[in-house]
């Protein structure tokens, strides 16, 4: 079965100049692993290949838990002189929300 | 010397809520407010203003909040520490000075400058997002070096009720009083690590008490319209817990303060400030309480030898128009007075960009499968080397009012000057931090 990753887990978005960081925390424990096998940071890239430009990397904190994606040439040239509505690219989190994994 | 202190943060940005640090000062039992104020950009627009009257160039709710905070702190002997000074620390701590004075207070105020290194670039620095000579930008307007807890310590050590700085990395704003009140060393990394982990837990202040967070039925948030500001109670060998005052609103648990820990990180393992190149990912939470969360584990190791200096400079003008479209077909007029605007304004603009607000704005595409909106709001954006120049994009839009397709309704024009930001590395002893000390 399909879910979202609304369904199961939250994210916050930040910025660094044009780099967009969005971390992905799961609301209950054991549903890292199922985070950690499936949202790769291929599957991110790919998810958001409309948004980002750039390499997705991701970083793991079992201890957590949570993932961290850090996403380059994601913010149309980055906060300050960006035209686009939201700069910040804080809305972002809800678009990684926005993918599916099986589950 | 104290074996804990608890220490608040009232404002996560410049134009944070007043309220929630009164109400730290006042019923918090703190012994210290920090106040976080400055934004990336900010610093530049500071600066822009203290060309045009050497007297500004602080935050601009510096007043405002002094007024509201400075009988509170002095009443329950709360030391603030905030980098309000912006681009001219000693004009606020003046600032600061005339408003205690004002309220019959006497007041010491000790401002940490050195952070302004503009005189000090050539020009020829190459800018870290670019790989090209900062001159290649644009013309400067500033060049602020982030200066770590090492500047702020001195100010400390003066006694002032009032520490006021410009450009100093956030988690220093914490670090610092934790450094004095414990008399640990800056070579100590491991503690300076999991102080610089407390800081940056606090420097978005409501952002760990459930503030950018509620989501209604997913992750609730009590009473938000009074949501608390956090303080931390840090015992000398650095344990923290994080907490808010009883009766505010918000949340403070697991999930709020893990969505804080990773926000604006790039590499959990290597965080880099003045301070420290702290480390994340060992960092254990664990809820003890009703708003209670222990952070333990925080480390580090080395303390950088550069600093990042934020450097802004003159990128022109954008100019905005907005027009909403409703009903029957709204997509499709939106659409096509976008792209009447996109060939009136051929070759006028450096770069133009159509947004359709309630469709593709926010996310710039769509995910999954939405019926067409009910309404549109059209905005373009443009930008151009002159204010004349960008202006044509909102007189553009308006003029859709009669030059345009059926029912547009709600036109509005924007038009802001631009500073860009870019940065560049600077070795830390070229940047020298200073001291003064005011009374009111």
């Amino acid at each position: 079965m399909k879910k979202k990753l609304y369904d199961i887990a939250h994210s916050r978005a930040g910025d660094k100049g044009n780099t967009l960081t969005l971390s992905l925390i799961p609301y209950k424990e054991e549903d890292y692993p199922l985070l950690l096998s499936q949202v790769t940071a291929e599957a991110v890239k790919k998810h958001l290949c409309k948004i980002v430009a750039g390499k997705v990397s991701r970083y793991e904190l079992p201890n957590l838990p949570a993932l961290l994606f850090v996403c380059q040439q994601a913010l149309t040239g980055g906060v300050t002189t960006s035209l686009a509505m939201d700069t910040h690219g804080k809305t972002l989190s809800y678009a990684l929300l926005e993918m599916e994994i099986e589950v | 010397m104290k074996n804990k202190i608890r220490i608040g943060c009232g404002a996560g940005f410049s134009g944070d809520r007043l309220e929630p640090a009164v109400v730290l000062a006042e019923k918090g039992k703190l012994d210290y407010l920090v106040l976080e104020c400055l934004a990336e950009r900010t610093i530049a627009l500071a600066q822009k203003r203290k060309r045009q009257d050497p007297t500004k160039g602080y935050d601009p709710l510096l007043e405002r909040r002094m007024e509201a905070l400075l009988p509170v702190l002095k009443k329950n002997k709360v030391r603030l520490i905030t980098n309000m000074g912006a681009a001219n620390p000693v004009a606020a701590a003046e600032a600061v000075c005339r408003i205690a004075k004002k309220l019959h207070l006497n007041v010491t105020v000790s401002a940490v400058t050195g952070d302004d290194v503009l005189s000090q670039l050539t020009g020829e620095e190459v800018a870290l997002e670019t790989g090209q000579p900062l001159r290649a930008s644009g013309q400067l307007v500033s060049a602020n070096a982030y200066m770590g807890t090492d500047a702020i310590l001195p100010a400390l050590a003066t006694g002032a009720d009032v520490i006021i700085t410009g450009r100093v990395a956030d988690p220093s704003l914490v670090v610092s009083p934790l450094v004095h009140e414990f008399g640990w060393s800056l070579e100590n990394f491991e503690q300076v690590g999991q102080a610089t982990v407390i800081g940056h837990l606090m420097e978005c202040a409501g952002q760990l008490c459930g503030g950018y967070f509620a989501d209604p039925g997913r992750k609730d948030v009590p009473d938000m319209a009074n949501l608390g500001h956090p303080f931390v109670d840090v015992s000398s060998d650095g344990n923290a817990l994080f907490g808010k005052v009883a009766g505010t609103g918000g949340i403070l648990n697991l999930a709020t303060v893990k969505e804080q820990l990773l926000y604006e990180v790039m590499d959990p393992s290597q965080y880099f400030t003045p301070d420290v190149v702290a480390d994340f990912t060992q960092v254990r939470l664990q809820e003890v309480g009703t708003d209670q969360v222990l952070a333990t584990g925080g480390r580090g190791r080395t303390r950088p030898g550069t600093l990042k200096v934020s450097v802004g400079y003159q990128a022109g003008y954008i100019g905005e128009g907005e027009i909403s479209y409703a009903g029957t077909n709204a997509l499709a007029r939106a659409q096509l007075a976008g792209e009447t605007i996109r060939q009136r304004l051929e070759g006028k603009l450096q770069d133009l960009r159509m947004d359709y607000i309630g469709c593709t704005s926010a996310h710039r595409t769509v995910f999954g499968h939405y019926p067409e909106p009910y309404e549109i709001r059209l905005r373009l954006a443009g930008k151009a080397a002159t204010a004349a120049q960008a202006a044509l994009v909102g007189e553009e839009v308006e003029a859709l009012y009669t030059n345009g397709p059926a029912g547009g309704g709600g036109a509005r024009k924007y038009l802001h000057e631009v500073v860009g930001i870019v940065s560049v590395l600077m070795p830390r002893e070229k940047v020298t931090p200073a001291v003064t000390l005011f009374r009111s």
